[in-house]
């Protein structure tokens, strides 16, 4: 199937339309909830969570012997959420550092459940095929009741987020001042963990348990270069998260056999470098431009300088000098001289120049305006 | 001086991150309306006192009360100006967003800020001369500048008793000035000022009150009784020689 195939089916076709809705809501809440990961740093807490999911979805299968992707996922919530709190109390309790006790945390639960995942595969009975697919996610098994959920859930987590703006946002700034506030930081923090917990989880069926933090990290690193507004930057992820998901089905069902989860992640992923490099104010393209410019607005001004300093000694201010005498300026290049001269700061006449009055007031008034 | 209200009261309070104490069974009174200066080496406990005090950090024993209640239900009294360095600049908001923060605790929970509520926070960012930042995305403050944020959100706050950690830490000569002015003022006003503080020297000219500390309290009082080489070289451990001449 072709790309424009894709979009003219996908308003006719019922699969591709609900695959692509449920990806398109996946990428909003994760794009959403991924800037309150990477605002509070903890970048890597979406990585320990969606690991530790896996062991609840081994369990949950050998307890209730069923695939139903709700019951898998309540597992999964379940096992990520104590996956949580396990790295919390880490951090609270003992001295060890939180990027140890998520990296712990992460190692162990994915250990856990890889052992149940192989465990599962050898039993003699057949309907324990499948499971490994919340490794690596699979978009086409998402049929409506989990769109259905997806949509519940990011609504009720926008209305949340909406009713919350002001304590989120003090929280994430400023955590210790939230508190002497009066505000219950503890209540306004485990709401916003269990939202990402939730948010993981939901991705766990399209996107896997290995990538899926990069849908949380992607789409919110690649607003903040955007914007330096917090909403906004919400909005532009939440945007960004969608249009990953949407493009990324688009690619995988246009070219046979990819599958969708990597596909979206690198979608994602282009969202962030294009951001990285391009972005005005904090892009690396922009940044370098205006370190060009400014270094030969500079040049610019110090020859300009010196020039005055030699004009000055001479009672006319056009009084031509030769140009050689540049030559020991170490800041002094052919260009230097032809940009001045279209600035009409100085008037170029055979091998000698000399400085115009409007030059002699630019120089004059160099350093003196701030 | 005759100061009749204590504002802030502190009893046995001792505070531990592992087996050593940070601070050791502090008793401390703070009369109302002074601007006290805490002072003491690295390491001392003076931010933790602090902090302990706003209920940031949970003692393992004693109590704070806030004129005579505990401080739970004093908070509105209370406005708080942390370290610079404990939050994130490049945090995405402005200068005037940050001072808003300051009006959240009147507000409660879920209500948003409004008219009135932005108004005190353009006039808190007057005060301390950061009107024309009150744009600014606040990674493009200066240091100086950034502290003055902070002491605006404090300022917003419109308490009875200001804690400060370190306001003059990395700050030029300039903002230096208009903080100790603002202090002043806040002085004036009957206003209860304590400032976690580094530099001994301006102490005598800054502040009126001064409590010595090291894990344990050293002394307590009005600094022309208490400011004295005895008590420096008691808390630094070494022999120290500062000319107070007040």
């Amino acid at each position: 199937m072709e790309l424009s195939e894709y979009f003219s089916q996908l308003f006719s076709d019922y699969t591709l339309r609900t695959i692509t809705m449920g990806t398109a809501i996946l990428g909003a809440i994760c794009g959403m909830l991924g800037s309150f990961a990477v605002l509070r740093k903890q970048s890597l807490l979406g990585d320990a969570i969606s690991h530790a999911a896996l062991p609840g979805i081994a369990i949950a299968f050998l307890i209730t012997g069923t695939k139903d992707t709700n019951v898998l996922l309540l597992g999964a919530l379940v096992s990520g959420l104590i996956g949580t709190f396990w790295i919390r109390g880490m951090v609270t309790k003992t001295h060890l550092k939180s990027d140890t006790a998520l990296g712990l945390v992460l190692s162990l639960f994915f250990g856990f459940g890889m052992l149940l995942l192989t465990f599962i595969q050898k039993q003699p009975n057949a309907n324990q095929a499948g499971l490994d697919k919340y490794l690596f996610g699979q978009a086409a098994t998402l049929v409506e009741k989990d769109v259905t959920l997806m949509a519940v859930v990011t609504g009720i987590c926008l209305i949340i987020m909406l009713l919350f703006w002001k304590e989120f946002k003090i929280l994430l700034f400023d955590a210790d001042y939230t508190k002497t506030l009066g505000f219950n930081t503890r209540f306004i923090d485990i709401l916003i963990t269990f939202f990402i917990v939730l948010a993981i989880v939901l991705g766990l069926q399209t996107v896997g348990v290995v990538l899926m933090s990069a849908m949380l990290l992607a789409p919110a690193a690649a607003a903040r270069q955007w914007t330096n507004k917090l909403s906004v930057m919400i909005v532009l992820a939440a945007i960004f998260g969608a249009f990953s998901g949407v493009f990324g089905t688009a690619i995988s069902a246009s070219q046979n056999n990819l599958s969708t989860g990597p596909v979206i992640v690198l979608v994602a992923s282009v969202f962030v470098l294009f951001s990285f490099i391009f972005s005005p104010g904090r892009g690396v393209l922009f940044k370098q431009l205006r370190k060009y410019q400014n270094r030969r607005d500079l040049e610019l001004q110090k020859t300009l300088q010196f020039m005055f300093d030699i004009a000055k000694t001479h009672e006319r201010i056009s009084h031509p000098h030769a140009i050689k005498i540049l030559n020991n300026f170490q800041g002094y290049t052919k260009s230097t001289l032809k940009e001045l001269e279209e600035k009409e700061w100085v008037k170029v006449k055979g091998q000698s120049w000399s400085l115009t009055e409007k030059g002699y007031d630019a120089a004059a008034n160099l350093y003196n305006n701030n | 001086m005759s100061h009749s209200k204590i504002a802030i009261r502190v009893d046995d309070l001792t505070v531990a991150y592992s087996y050593k104490p940070v601070l050791w069974d502090i008793d401390l009174e703070v009369p109302e309306g002074v601007l006290m200066a805490i002072v003491g080496p690295n390491g001392a406990g003076k931010s933790t006192l602090i902090k302990s005090i706003l209920g940031i950090i949970d003692p393992i024993a004693g109590s704070v009360s806030i004129y005579g209640k505990p401080y739970d239900k004093q908070r509105k009294l209370v406005a708080y100006v942390p370290q610079k360095g404990s939050v994130d600049w490049d945090f995405p908001t402005t200068a005037l967003d940050v001072v808003t923060m300051g009006t959240y605790g009147k507000l409660g929970w879920i209500k948003r800020p409004g008219g009135k509520e932005k108004r005190a926070a353009l006039e808190a960012l007057e005060k301390v001369g950061m009107l024309p930042f009150k744009g600014r995305q606040i990674s493009q403050l200066s240091g100086g500048q950034q502290q003055r944020v902070f002491l605006a959100r404090a300022l917003v706050q419109d308490a009875a008793i200001y804690f400060m950690d370190e306001p003059f830490q990395g700050v030029d000569a300039t903002t230096e000035i208009a903080i100790i002015n603002i202090l002043k003022e806040l002085r004036k006003a009957g206003k209860t000022v304590v400032v976690v503080h580094h530099d001994l020297q301006t102490v005598p000219e800054y502040f009126d009150w001064v409590t010595f500390l090291n894990v344990k309290k050293i002394a307590t009082g009005p600094v022309k009784d208490i400011f004295n080489d005895d008590n420096l070289t008691k808390t630094y451990g070494i022999n120290y020689k500062v000319a107070v001449n007040q």
